[in-house]
This record gives C-alpha cells, structure tokens and sequence, in this order.
C-alpha cells in the first residue's frame, strides 16, 4: 500500500496550512483593528491612507496580489541586498505566505471591525465618559468586549475564507497541503484520492472551526438576548 | 338562502385548546361583526374559514362547495376545494398584507390575472374601477405599498379584494393596524359595503360599526359563542354577564 | 508601465495572436460562472426551502461542500483528478470534456458559484414577508404562482447587494482559471514577466485590470439596485399629491 507512506506528508501538509492561517489570522487581526479605528478617527490623514488600502487590496484578486507582492518583495530584498553588497538573502517562504495574507485580510477585516464599532450603541461610551472614564478605560472595559460581539461573526466568515486562502500559496512555491497532496497524488498515481483527501481536510477544518466559533460566542456573548424573530 | 356556513371549527395549540366546536352561517348579504376580548379566539376563528389556520376539525361550506377536516383526522384538507373555496371569498388583513414589490395597479390585479384567468386588460379595468370605488385615483396607481400612509394601504387592501369579485368577504381586524385619524376613511369605506348588500364577516374591535353597520353580531368568549343576535340586542340588553363586563370596558 | 502597455496590451486586453486571452477571457468566465450559476440556484434554492427534508438536505451538502473547500481544490479535483478515472477516459463525450481546460474551468467555476448563490437566495426566501405569503394564500394562489409572482421577486431583489459582493468574489476566483492553463489575464502578466522579467510593472498592470473592472461591475449592482430596490427606498416628498384629504369629506368619524 504504498500510498499510506504519504500520509505522515499530507498531515505535514495539514498542518503547515493551519500554522500559516493562524499566525496569518493574527496579522491580520491587528492590521484590521488599526485601519478601522484609523478609519473612524475622523483625520484625514488618517482616513485617507486607510480607505486607499481597504479599497485596494479589496478591489484586487487575491492571487493577483500574492503574486505581486511576494514576487517584489523578494526582487526587492535582492536589490537592496546587492546595493548593501550583502549576502543573497532568500525569504522564508513561510514569512512571505504570512505576510501577504495577513497584508490582504487586513483590509477584509478592517470593515469588519468597523462595521462592528458602529453597530455598538453611543451610549454606551458616553455613559463611560460621563462616569469618568479615561479614553483609553472606555475603549478596554466598555469598547472591545462588546466590540467581540458584533465582529464575531465577520471574524468567522472571513476566517473561513482566509483559511481556502491558504490553498493558494501553493501556486506561489510554499508547501502546503494542496501541494503535499499533489506532491503525493504524482507519486502514486492516485491524483484523485489524494485531491479529495485534501478536500475533506478542509472540510474538517471549516466543521471545527464553525464549532470553535459557536463555543466562542457562548463564553463571550453570553450576555446578549438575541431578538426573537 | 345560506351562502356560508362554517360548522364546529375546533382549534388547539399544543394542549391549549382555542376553538371549542364554534359554527356560524352567514345568509347573502349578511354582515356578522365578530366582537370579544383578546385571547378569545376570533381572528383565529375568522382564518379557520379560509384554512390558513388549520382546524382539528370542522367543516366549511360555500354554496355547494364543502372543505371539511372530519373529526379524529388530522389531515389537509382537499387542494382542489381548498383553493376553489379560497378564490370565492377574499380576507383584507389587519396588517394589510399588500406585496410589496408591486405598485397598487399590480396589487390590485395580480390575483384575477393568476388565479381567476382573467384577461390582463380585464383585470386592468376592473382594478382601476375598484381603486376609484375606494377613492385611491390615478395618482395612486405606480406608487409602491411603502409610500403610502396605513389608510390609504388599507383602502387598497380592500380595492384588492374587491377585484376578485367574491361571494363573502372576510376582515381581519382591520382597523386596528392603523393611527386614529385615518380609521375613519377605512370604515366608512366598509359601511358602503355593507349598504350595498355584501357578505362580510368583521372581526373588529370598533364597536360602532358593529353597532350601527352590522345585521348580526357574535360576542366570542374562550373560544365559544356567548351570545349571538341582532346588535340592538346585544348592546341594549346585552344577557350574558361576560358580555356586559366586556360592553362595560369599551369606552365608547 | 506605459512601455510595457504598449507593447503587449493587445494579449492583456482580448487577444495573443492565437487565441482569445486577458481581459476577454476573464470577463467570460466571470459572465458564464455567475450567469450559469445564478440560474442553477433559483431551482435548487426552491428545493432547499421546500418541505421534503431529504431533498433539503441533500442540497444543503452540495452547498455546503463546495463553500468550505477551496476553489482552487474543487479545481484540481475536476481538472487534474477527474481525469485519472478509468470510466471517464473510456467514454468518449466525457473524455473530451475533461480533457478541455475551458471545460473543466467552467464547470469547476459554476458548480462553486451556484453553491454561494443558492445559499444566498436560501437566506433571502426565508426573509420573505409573511403576511404577503399569507395573502397570496388566502387568495388561492397556487405554489407555482406564489413562488413565481410574490416569494422570488422580492427575494432576488431583496438578495441584490449579496449578489453584487458574490459577483466581485467570482471576479476574484477567476484568477485560478490560469492553472489549468486558461489565458486570463493572470496568465497574460505571467507570460509577459516571462519576457520581460519586470514582475512589479506586470503584475502590477494586472492589478489595476482588476481592479477597474471591480469598480465596472460595483457601479452596474448600484444603478440595478437603483431600480430594482425603489419599492423599498423611503418615500420622496412629492411622491403622492398633498391635496388627497385624508378623511373624506362627510365621512363617518
């Protein structure tokens, strides 16, 4: 049975593509919540830079700016290297894949977190400032725990998203599950099994996840009584 | 000469029961105002005759044509009677129920062009006379449901209705959805109706229509008939206790 | 960039000499994928919401198959796997079928895009107004009639912004078709940086290709939803004539 010697590679597979989702996932967390809160600051300078970049990034395939961007970055890399006469310096795939999708789903995210601070009530900040709250007491105590609320279910949409994403680093070169399974498939001439094999592996992915999200919401939503329809 | 007869509609939700074997005929020309506190079962009663709620069982009779659900059966009823049953009688809704992706012409027309094969310059005309008849001109025609105030919504509710010519009418409650001063538009329009001879059955809670507008009122109370009869009857020497405690709480 | 342009905007644009290729070829796979998937939905959204539990979920696993599995795999999987099948290779029709990469593509692209839509028309039948389903019953409408004439208008129409967000995520799907060798307008830049080797100006071009048509199809979703969405926009101060008296002279008060 030669192709249960694959296996031990798709499980790497699997899981290089759940290490590049999440560490790609908290990149773009951050980036999303600074460009939102950029966004409803109110300056345009701001503003303006982060509605470039939300429209952009949004505007352009994902595969397309994979491309563009994890190919300059490296052409880039090279010639600045060559300028400073230092040693060819290759970027670790792994940090590009991250850096590119954490770069892309920033701006997913962003409108996210925005839409998800404009739906929390007004009052509820200006009772905080009424009490004396510090801007910044307001934003850690009052703020972002209803801010949770709001963003989860962008956040699960887009991190199911995120995570078919992760599919495509492997037409940029990084190893990842579909090109373990590919790897795997050629080998043993069994392209078919090992696809759909990679395929139910998301699929379990998505399951786990929608369940994660579900537990998520019960510990931090607790709070709210939905409207009943 | 009887042109509805609905017989021991018996109603339950889960172990609650709302409908205690109630049965009503209405003679041509009939208005039967249905009056009674909330709870007691009336507008339950009213969508049993055109089956939108569904009876445990009873029966409904238009002229020669019967939907029953016989006792001990929880079945649906008949398709082909429920549907010849529904396109002869017409119900205008509390909440009017107008859809809402169709201007007032399309409301109006929709349900004699699908349902009653009725030729699209046909059911034009008529919609365009029964819009006058309810006081809604041309103005009204392309405008969309959302646009317009809850009388004028409602005058086309009943425009609606009328358009598909029925043998009985049925209302729901259908002044209670709207502001105080556009009630009156709507019940004036309904006691020209009733003076031109329709069958209605009325579930209301104004009073003065059941009054003064009504051949036969029905006080309804947990579900059963308490008292029945003409309405100088029933206001004037109202019999039962129930009813006088429920006369007493209405203001007017 | 312009130089660039200049010289290879005939195979960024529509065509490479051979065959159609760039934005020709991509903005044909966007219109037969959602055109495709689109009418495939509306039926398969009836069936999702009708009252046979077995034919409900049956498509519910279809949609939910293909939404939690990347495109790029499902791909893969008709492109590259399909093939392998012995039954296939033997069945003439069928082996020329897989073997096109046009085909394979689009089936791939409008089996995925079908999915999302459905789900989509599923979610806006269900916020179908009940009073106006009861209406139509109390009328005597039939199924046919009240699917037709009052549930779907208003829940396609009600689906419109979801619709025009799936059409640009399409436009974003077609970027795969250059695996299996389709000349989109992916394949046009990496060829030309084959050439060229100026991948930021390339790629970059492609970039801007997309994101033009995105602001194309955002614009043509807002002037549809202008007019298919009027019925529910807050009414203007002229709509209706202010001279309608609202209680009606001698009237019954």
């Amino acid at each position: 049975m030669q192709w249960l010697e694959y296996l031990p590679l798709i499980a790497k597979g699997a899981l290089s593509t759940v290490e590049l989702a999440l560490v790609a996932l908290l990149l773009a967390l951050s980036l999303g919540l600074i460009t939102a809160l950029a966004k409803l600051s109110g300056k345009p300078w701001l503003v303006v830079p982060a509605q470039i970049y939300t429209t952009l990034i949004r505007g352009v395939p994902d595969l397309a700016l994979m491309l563009l961007i994890f190919y300059t970055i490296q052409i880039g890399i090279n010639q600045i290297t060559d300028k400073l006469m230092l040693g060819h310096f290759e970027i670790d795939p792994f940090v590009a894949g991250v850096m590119t999708l954490g770069f892309i789903y920033g701006a997913y995210f962003a409108e996210t977190f925005r839409g998800a601070f404009l739906a929390i009530d007004r009052g509820q900040a200006e009772a905080a400032s009424a009490y004396g709250l510090s801007g910044l007491q307001t934003f850690q105590k009052v703020l972002l725990p209803q801010l949770v609320r709001f963003a989860l279910p962008g956040i699960s949409n887009n991190w199911q998203v995120l995570v078919k994403a992760t599919a495509l680093v492997s037409i940029i070169g990084l190893s990842d599950l579909v090109m373990a399974a590919q790897e795997a498939g050629r080998s043993t001439h069994r392209t078919l099994m090992f696809m759909l094999l990679a395929g139910a592996v998301y699929f379990c992915l998505s399951a786990f996840s929608s369940l994660l999200l579900y537990w998520i919401k019960s510990r931090s939503a607790g709070w709210v009584r939905e409207a009943e329809l | 000469m009887n042109a509805l007869i609905v017989e021991n509609i018996h109603k339950s939700y889960g172990n609650h029961k709302v409908l205690h074997g109630v049965s009503l005929s209405a003679q041509r020309g009939e208005v039967i105002s249905i009056i009674g506190s909330s709870g007691s079962g009336k507008s339950t009663f009213l969508r049993c005759i055109n089956f939108l709620e569904q009876p445990d069982s009873g029966r409904v009779s238009l002229d020669s044509l019967t939907v029953d659900i016989p006792e001990g059966q929880s079945g649906r009823p008949d398709r082909q009677a429920l549907k010849g049953l529904r396109t002869r009688l017409a119900m205008v809704f509390q909440h009017f129920n107008l859809w809402a992706h169709m201007t007032v012409l399309e409301n109006v027309s929709m349900v004699p062009v699908h349902a009653l094969k009725v030729s699209k310059e046909e059911a034009r005309t008529r919609a365009i006379a029964y819009l006058q008849k309810v006081g809604l001109d041309a103005r009204f025609h392309n405008s969309y449901p959302a646009h317009l105030s809850g009388g004028q919504q409602q005058r086309v509710a009943i425009a609606r209705a009328l358009a598909v010519e029925p043998e009985v009418m049925l209302f729901d409650e259908p002044t209670s959805a709207l502001d105080p001063e556009l009630v009156g538009e709507v019940l004036k329009i309904m006691q020209e109706l009733a003076q031109e001879g329709r069958t209605m059955i009325v579930v209301t809670h104004e009073m003065g229509f059941a009054r003064h507008a009504s051949s036969q009122v029905v006080f309804l109370h947990g579900g059963k008939i308490e008292e029945q009869g003409k309405p100088e009857e029933l206001f004037d020497n109202p019999q039962s206790e129930r009813l006088r405690q429920f006369l007493a709480m209405d203001l007017k | 960039m312009i130089d660039l342009f200049q010289t290879y905007w005939q195979s960024f644009l529509w065509s490479d000499g051979q065959q159609w290729s760039g934005v020709a070829v991509t903005l044909m796979l966007l219109i037969v994928s959602t055109l495709g998937g689109f009418a495939l939905s509306i039926p398969l959204a009836l069936g999702r919401v009708s009252s046979s539990r077995a034919l409900s979920a049956v498509i519910w696993l279809y949609t939910y198959t293909f939404r939690t599995t990347p495109l790029y795999v499902q791909l893969l999987i008709i492109y590259s796997g399909l093939y392998s099948l012995e039954f296939i290779q033997n069945t003439a029709v069928l082996n020329n079928f897989f073997r096109d990469a046009y085909c394979c593509t689009l089936l791939a692209f409008v089996l995925n895009e079908c999915a999302y839509m459905t789900e989509i028309l599923v979610g806006s039948i269900r916020a179908s107004s009940r009073g106006e389903v009861e209406a139509g019953k109390a009328f005597g409408l039939s199924s046919t009639v009240l699917n037709l004439k009052v549930i779907l208008p208003s829940a396609l129409r009600r689906a419109l912004p979801a619709y025009s967000n799936e059409v640009i995520f399409m436009l974003h799907g077609t970027t795969l078709a250059f695996t299996a060798t389709v000349p989109d307008i992916l394949k046009v830049a990496r060829d030309v940086n084959a050439e060229t080797y100026a991948t930021f100006t390339t790629y970059g071009l492609a970039s801007l290709l997309y994101l033009l048509i995105s602001f194309g199809i955002i614009a043509a979703f807002h002037r549809s939803e202008k007019r298919w969405l009027k019925h529910l926009r807050p009414r203007k101060a002229e709509a209706v004539s202010t001279t309608v008296p609202l209680i009606k002279k001698g009237s019954y008060v």
